[in-house]
């Protein structure tokens, strides 16, 4: 770049913006496209394509066609129990968890930094205390050493202890207000970095304007500003709340009552983790999959609205 | 300070401040309050632990649990020290490639004009939401492809490109790095790697700090996918862990304790970010 320093101003803009500029960003990409194609593009493939085989983790994988996701229809008499659940669960803790994880970030946005990082550290407490969801299993135990048992068996609410986990009526109730209390974190400071991404000076320009209430400066100017960090809330989001299984299977076991709380995910890992069917596994992966992916379509198309 | 930050925006009623405060306080207390029973819980001496009615904070704490912990570890085959070293040297150095390798990326995909780009990034995007799952296996295949079983890399390598860094960044960069900002810094005569440094890192320090947070957090709470680590001198905390709450109800106080040592560094790194989050949140105001 030394010689070019006399050329006239066009050129070197050009230049720059030329093979150089393209051959710079190639080596930025470099580093992470090689090891995203290695460790997750090609297991991926892998595993989407093992959808077609039966596979026991010991013998060679045999081709079976279609059969595996033909079982899922009419071979298998819990799976569509365990999707009608999942979206259960999805439905909402979704939805919740994405406007609670906002809102919560954008009331403590007007607090000093002091006030605002020990509020925000309440809200992320879950995330940071690791597997501290076992302590639901301590709350909501079945026995009267439960603390919610044993507060309402002393207040005369019940007469004997209920077990919540194995409660048909209950249970999916109290799992989804578990998975809420998990899920709040990584959406939740992603909002709170992403309020500082909406740019100061359009504030003052919607005051100029005429914008008058808190809730319109909020439609108008916070929400599309923070339009691209709130698509990538509503991933992470997505990808939460579909996924939900593990916590709930070592809340209220697996297969559950009647299987009224098992998941897809919960399924899975029995199929291919217990009983070494990765070719199903991978199959129902890919159901699971496609129906992310649509709810991420659609919740694309929906966040475009903001702001009109 | 800023003109924004002088001039008073809309107040509330006051019923809207009760309203506001209450909800805070509810939704804070439901997420706080299971921590708090962690911290309790690893005070309590034996019969507290399995007094009836159940309570939930300690009436006279103990430090026991925390003492105890040496001799249940002196059972393990290499010093506690050991998996403490790897904890720390995986969590940091895993977490400062990913940094590194995810703004990058991230800086590509939101301002070159590389064909095909916008196909690889919603590549990147919906790859999030494949299941990890069945993953193991192909995984298991190319770590051994790659003759790295049983050394650090099995930690370090996959978790380097992990999409949701690149997503939260690039996300970031595309409302937050206006294009004539580097347009300017190009007729100045920086380069890309030099914007990069000079200006993207800066001034997206909010989205990376967060991001550093969220790296280290998940290294450090997560162990190695199975069978890909079996010598004792190369395992992390985790495992430590598991073996300490694998000794049953005796051993719930002590499990408890251990627990709550392993959450002091996440919580360290929290405040740290945190902190830094909300210094460019009040710096970024001083821009007019």
């Amino acid at each position: 770049m030394r010689q070019m320093k006399k050329e006239p101003e066009k050129t070197r803009v050009r230049r720059l913006s030329g093979k150089g500029e393209m051959a710079a960003f190639y080596l930025m990409l470099a580093p992470f496209a090689l090891l995203f194609f290695l460790f997750t593009v090609l297991p991926v493939l892998t595993s989407a394509g093992l959808g077609f085989f039966t596979y026991d983790m010991i013998s060679m994988p045999k081709w079976n066609g279609a059969q595996n996701f033909l079982r899922m229809v009419v071979g298998d008499e819990v799976f569509p129990k365990t999707v009608t659940n999942t979206l259960k669960f999805a439905a909402v803790t979704g939805p919740v968890s994405f406007f609670l994880s906002f809102l919560l970030a954008w009331f403590i946005n007007e607090f000093k930094p002091l006030g605002r990082s020990a509020l925000a550290f309440l809200f992320y407490a879950p995330a940071l205390a690791g597997n501290a969801f076992f302590v639901w299993n301590v709350a909501f135990s079945g026995d009267s050493y439960g603390y919610v048992n044993s507060a309402m068996l002393s207040l005369g609410l019940i007469d004997e202890p209920v077990n919540w986990f194995r409660n048909v009526q209950y249970n999916t109730g109290i799992l989804i207000a578990v998975q809420l209390w998990v899920s709040l974190g990584v959406a939740f400071l992603a909002n709170i970095a992403g309020l500082q991404n909406v740019n100061p000076e359009m504030y003052e320009a919607g005051a100029l304007d005429g914008i008058r209430t808190r809730w319109h400066e909020l439609w108008y100017i916070t929400l599309p500003g923070m339009k691209n960090i709130l698509l990538f809330g509503a991933v992470m989001q997505i990808q939460a709340t579909f996924s939900i299984g593990s916590v709930i299977t070592s809340l209220a076991g697996y297969p559950s009552v009647d299987n009224s709380v098992d998941t897809i995910v919960s399924h899975l890992s029995d199929v291919g983790i217990t009983r070494y069917e990765m070719g199903y596994a991978a199959a129902i992966s890919v159901f699971l999959f496609a129906m992310m992916a649509v709810t991420r379509v659609a919740v694309g198309k929906m966040l475009d609205f903001l702001g009109r | 300070m800023s003109k924004y930050a002088e001039y008073k925006r809309y107040t509330r009623s006051r019923a809207g401040n009760v309203a506001y405060f209450a909800f805070l306080f509810l939704m804070g207390a439901f997420s706080v309050l299971p921590l708090v029973y962690c911290v309790c819980t690893a005070f309590k001496p034996l019969d507290e632990l399995l007094v009836f009615p159940p309570r939930f904070f300690v009436h006279r704490p103990t430090v026991e649990n925390f003492t105890e912990l040496p001799s249940l570890l002196e059972k393990l085959q290499v010093p506690l020290s050991r998996y403490l070293f790897n904890s720390v040297f995986i969590a940091v150095v895993t977490t400062v490639l990913h940094i590194f390798a995810a703004s990058m990326a991230a800086y590509a995909f939101s301002k070159s004009k590389i064909k095909g780009l916008g196909i690889f990034f919603l590549v990147v995007q919906f790859s999030l939401l494949y299941n990890g799952t069945t993953l193991s296996i192909p995984q298991y295949l190319i770590f051994s492809q790659l003759h790295i079983i049983n050394t650090f890399w099995v930690y370090i390598l996959p978790a380097i490109p992990s999409s949701m860094g690149a997503f939260l960044m690039k996300q970031y960069m595309d409302s937050g790095i206006p294009d004539s900002l580097l347009e300017a810094a190009k007729i100045d005569g920086a380069g890309v790697f030099r914007i990069y440094w000079r200006i993207v890192m800066p001034i997206t320090k909010p989205a990376w700090m967060t991001l550093l947070l969220f790296a280290f957090q998940g290294i450090w709470q997560t162990g190695p996918s199975a069978g890909t680590i079996f010598s004792e001198e190369l395992k992390t905390l985790p495992y430590v862990m598991s073996s300490i709450a694998a000794g049953g109800t005796a051993r719930a106080g002590s499990a408890m304790a251990a627990t709550v040592i392993l959450m002091i560094p996440p919580i360290l790194v929290y405040f740290i970010t945190q902190s830094n989050v909300m210094e460019t949140m009040s710096s970024a105001g001083m821009k007019d």
